[in-house]
């Protein structure tokens, strides 16, 4: 579970600081279906970069898991994130020169897992995302929505416990999208808690918990 | 992350992006290649000159008549000035010298040989039995110049193999008769085939007894006198009797020139040896600019794969692995780079080595160690700060770029 107390997140652009964040509070439960919605600049990136641990907040306290992070070192951030989150993002992030395997792989290989039990987990992703033809093609030449599917396997490789998507529909289109999100809502049926960012109103609709954002803070948390 | 993933990391990497990679590995290549190549060639070059001065013979002091005031034993000393003759009472005296093993006086001249109807212009050199001892010459057949008293002539003469060939066709030389000029001369022995020795085509030449030589070249004066000292210690003793003896007979003046083949071999030596550094040193910059372009390419990488190095920070890498992997990714090439260098480099002292048979090219075990060294050396040093930068790259900003 996810626990943000008082977060938050100042820039500074020349002279001017800017309030990317302020004052968020929030509870997220294990397993919830949440999505983040709200007009560009409001801050729902920046919201789901710190809770992915990719960023840290100026000021607040940050608990994942009743584990406090947000003063852990990066090395150990950066542990947490391999362990226990999974991103997936809008222009997929693929490593153009590897291929769907060698990519769902990636997180492992940074874990030091076993060959052997890479290889196990492999397949079942491939098998469960459907990807069995297409393990040995490069990004290039795959569909859109073959990417976002390889980067969700991805994601999901070291069967974390947080999937956050970052416009994961934002680059696909209509058709493809719904696709894309039914394959994320079965992770969440599975289980796992997961977070969506979108401007798409459709998409964040279909989230059973809708938070709105408003120049940095959460103007609306709706339920149901 | 397990060792072996971080290297197949690295190499996917290389596999790649085959266009930087063989544009690293040809930089890096050409700079190991030329480092080896040419200290080969000063190698060889410096191997050339102490064999052909050791063939020489052993503890050689060579006396040449002339003093040059160039103290010196650059090859100009051979030259020497305002001669005053070198006589064979010169050399007898020398004889006296405890540290004096053996001499051999010389006279050179060029004469015409004459065998039956064929007729050959070819080196004379006028000596003594010795010579052959002094000059480590080995005959194929019959004997050399007959002992005795250098001032008596005798109508016989040595001539080298190639000679023989020419004059006499199959016939076998020996006891053939020839004429040098106006003088006959029976053959008495052959030398064996020994080739170039600092100039001289001893398979090309014909050896008579000095007296013979004087009266055919209507000289008194010697070229050379080609001594032998006892030891190697005793070649300072050989040289300074020598030129005490020689002071005495000429009224006190010191008008030869006096040189030990260890003076002019350690010379060659050292300056040979200079040179090869110096210019494998050169070649050796070229290895600090490969280091520097592989800096350049590792910091472009970076800024190229920016969005790659933002994901494996979300993926969960840790700065010590991003670091790592650009780490591994130079080795890699500059190991790559260092190879091919040395196989190219090898490759090109064996195509110098048909090219220069005579010449024993041969890469100093110096090159061989360094030049892939500082190939390595370089590219860790210089992927430094490449690798610091990927690490510590925002990872936020890395990935909000598309």
């Amino acid at each position: 579970m996810i626990r943000l107390q008082g977060i938050e997140r100042v820039f500074r652009v020349g002279e001017e600081e800017v309030h990317a964040l302020r004052a968020i509070d929030l509870e997220i439960e294990v397993g919830e279906y949440l999505s983040i919605m709200g007009p560009s600049g409001s801050g729902k990136s920046t919201l789901l970069n710190i809770i992915g641990l990719l960023d840290r907040p100026s000021a607040g306290r940050y608990a994942l898991d009743a584990r406090d992070v947000t003063g852990l070192s990066d090395d150990d951030q950066a542990r947490v994130r391999r362990d226990k989150i999974g991103f997936v993002f809008q222009f997929f992030h693929l490593v153009p020169r590897l291929s769907a395997e060698q990519n769902i792989e990636l997180p492992m290989v940074l874990a030091g897992i076993e060959p052997a039990t890479r290889r196990q987990r492999l397949d079942r992703l491939l098998a469960d995302y459907g990807l069995e033809g297409r393990a040995q093609h490069r990004p290039d030449q795959l569909s859109g929505g073959q990417c976002q599917r390889v980067a969700i396997a991805r994601a999901m490789a070291m069967q974390p416990s947080v999937i956050l998507a970052d416009e994961p529909t934002g680059n696909l289109d209509r058709h493809t999208g719904q696709d894309v999100m039914a394959v994320l809502e079965a992770v969440h049926h599975a289980g796992g808690t997961l977070l969506i960012v979108t401007h798409d109103p459709e998409i964040g609709a279909r989230a059973h918990r809708r938070l709105r954002m408003i120049d940095g803070a959460i103007a609306a948390d709706e339920r149901g | 992350m397990r060792t072996a993933d971080l290297l197949q990391f690295a190499w996917r990497v290389v596999g790649g992006y085959r266009a930087r990679t063989s544009l690293i590995l040809l930089a890096m290549g050409i700079g190991v290649a030329a480092v080896i190549a040419v200290s080969s060639i000063g190698e060889g070059a410096r191997l050339y000159i102490v064999n052909q001065f050791g063939a020489l013979g052993t503890n050689l002091v060579i006396v040449l008549p002339g003093r040059s005031e160039t103290a010196g034993a650059m090859p100009g000393v051979l030259i020497g000035r305002t001669p005053r003759d070198l006589t064979i009472d010169d050399a007898l005296a020398l004889m006296r010298s405890a540290a004096v093993r053996r001499l051999a006086p010389l006279i050179v001249g060029a004469g015409d040989i004459r065998a039956g109807a064929r007729n050959r212009e070819a080196p004379v050199l006028g000596s003594t039995a010795a010579l052959m001892d002094i000059r480590h010459m080995a005959l194929a057949q019959g004997s050399f110049l007959p002992e005795g008293d250098p001032r008596l002539s005798q109508p016989v003469c040595v001539i080298g193999a190639k000679l023989g060939a020419e004059l006499f066709g199959t016939r076998p030389p020996l006891g053939e008769w020839l004429r040098i000029g106006d003088w006959r001369f029976r053959v008495v022995g052959v030398l064996a085939s020994q080739g170039q020795s600092l100039g001289f085509n001893t398979d090309e030449i014909v050896i008579v007894p000095l007296a013979a030589a004087q009266a055919l070249f209507n000289t008194d004066s010697l070229f050379r006198i080609l001594v032998e000292a006892k030891g190697r210690e005793q070649i300072a003793a050989a040289k300074a009797d020598i030129e005490e003896i020689l002071r005495e007979r000429h009224d006190g003046k010191r008008d030869v020139t006096v040189i030990t083949q260890d003076a002019v071999l350690a010379t060659f030596d050292r300056i040979l040896g200079a040179l090869t550094l110096a210019v494998g040193g050169l070649a050796a910059i070229s290895l600090a600019v490969a280091g520097i372009l592989i800096m350049n390419v590792m910091l472009i990488a970076v800024s190229q794969r920016k969005r790659e190095i933002g994901l494996l920070r979300a993926l969960g890498a840790t700065g010590r692995q991003i670091r790592l992997a650009f780490f591994t990714e130079a080795v890699l090439l500059a190991l790559g780079g260092a190879g091919c260098g040395v196989a190219v480099g090898k490759l090109g002292q064996l195509a110098i080595s048909q090219l220069y048979p005579n010449i024993p090219f041969t890469p100093p075990w110096w090159a061989l160690i360094a030049a892939p060294t500082t190939a390595l050396l370089t590219a860790v040093l210089f992927s430094v700060a490449p690798a610091r930068r990927a690490a510590r790259l925002d990872p936020v900003q890395a990935l909000s770029k598309r």
